[in-house]
């Protein structure tokens, strides 16, 4: 099953998928319980891996559920849960701000003022999409010591993480 | 109808720019910490449709990604220790009532 890849994407897939990634985000900044906005977010980081399913990267769309939904999102309930000394803490203030939105509206607008001129480079694109495979093969060649570095990383900040939550970081003052 | 890369970069400009705001205007450290996620993830989609329309072949922008990933599974998980080594010393994750240092 051979498909050659279609250089464009489709609008139907996109537009579903931005609209819950930007309505997500959107309600994340908006709800005003804490647990309700974890939610939103692992619904952002979800739709995010579908959208990595619609630019034909599988493999990420699949770390991205496991590392994410899996990981991430429990880590954030846990640490709410355990921040909160009452049910009614959840819902916080809105701590709406118009000079950071201004701020925030302005960035976004340069952002988008760059881009949108952004000249995209044309490409012959691929008989067939590569596979998970290939990425497997070109991780441990080409990148090889970045993926080095990152476990690495990943043991660092373990380690760092244990110890911080755990007896070292909790000193009473 | 379909849609070419600058969709995706739009996008990714947009979840920017409203993580930015999150991360600046909540006074709660888990919800900086999730706008912060917001914006790592506008990033990673930038770089995965990049690497889609521009480097099909060789996949740059997805090892990008992946190893973007890493580093921020690696801050969050570092970050909610800090919220929590910070709540016990404080009692509290409220950051503008943290402000031992002020003069």
């Amino acid at each position: 099953m051979v498909s050659r890849v279609p250089e464009t994407v489709n609008a139907v897939a996109f537009g579903v998928l931005a609209a819950c990634i930007v309505g997500g985000a959107v309600m994340v900044m908006v709800t005003r319980n804490v647990v309700h906005a974890s939610f939103w977010l692992l619904e952002v980081l979800i739709a995010t891996a579908g959208l990595y399913l619609v630019l034909s990267a599988e493999f990420l769309a699949l770390v991205q559920i496991m590392v994410y939904a899996g990981a991430v999102s429990v880590l954030l309930l846990f640490v709410v849960m355990l921040t909160l000394r009452r049910r009614e803490d959840a819902v916080r203030s809105r701590d709406a701000s118009a000079l950071v939105a201004a701020l925030a509206v302005a960035f976004g607008g340069m952002l988008v003022g760059v881009l949108y001129g952004f000249p995209v480079p044309i490409v012959a694109m691929p008989e067939a999409a590569p596979g998970v495979a290939e990425i497997g093969r070109a991780l441990f060649t080409r990148w090889v010591l970045p993926f080095e570095i990152a476990s690495g990383i990943l043991l660092v900040a373990l380690v760092g993480a244990v110890w911080w939550a755990g007896a070292g970081g909790g000193d009473e003052l | 109808m379909t849609v070419g890369l600058e969709a995706f970069l739009m996008l990714g400009a947009v979840l920017f720019a409203v993580g930015l705001y999150g991360a600046l205007s909540k006074k709660s450290a888990v919800m900086v910490l999730m706008s912060l996620e917001l914006m790592a993830n506008a990033v990673n989609i930038t770089l995965v449709s990049t690497s889609r329309f521009v480097t099909p072949v060789t996949m740059d922008g997805q090892f990008f990604a992946i190893f973007s990933l890493v580093v921020s599974a690696a801050e969050i998980g570092l970050g909610l220790a800090l919220v929590l080594a910070l709540y016990r010393r404080t009692r509290t994750i409220e950051l503008d009532r943290i402000d031992e240092l002020r003069g």
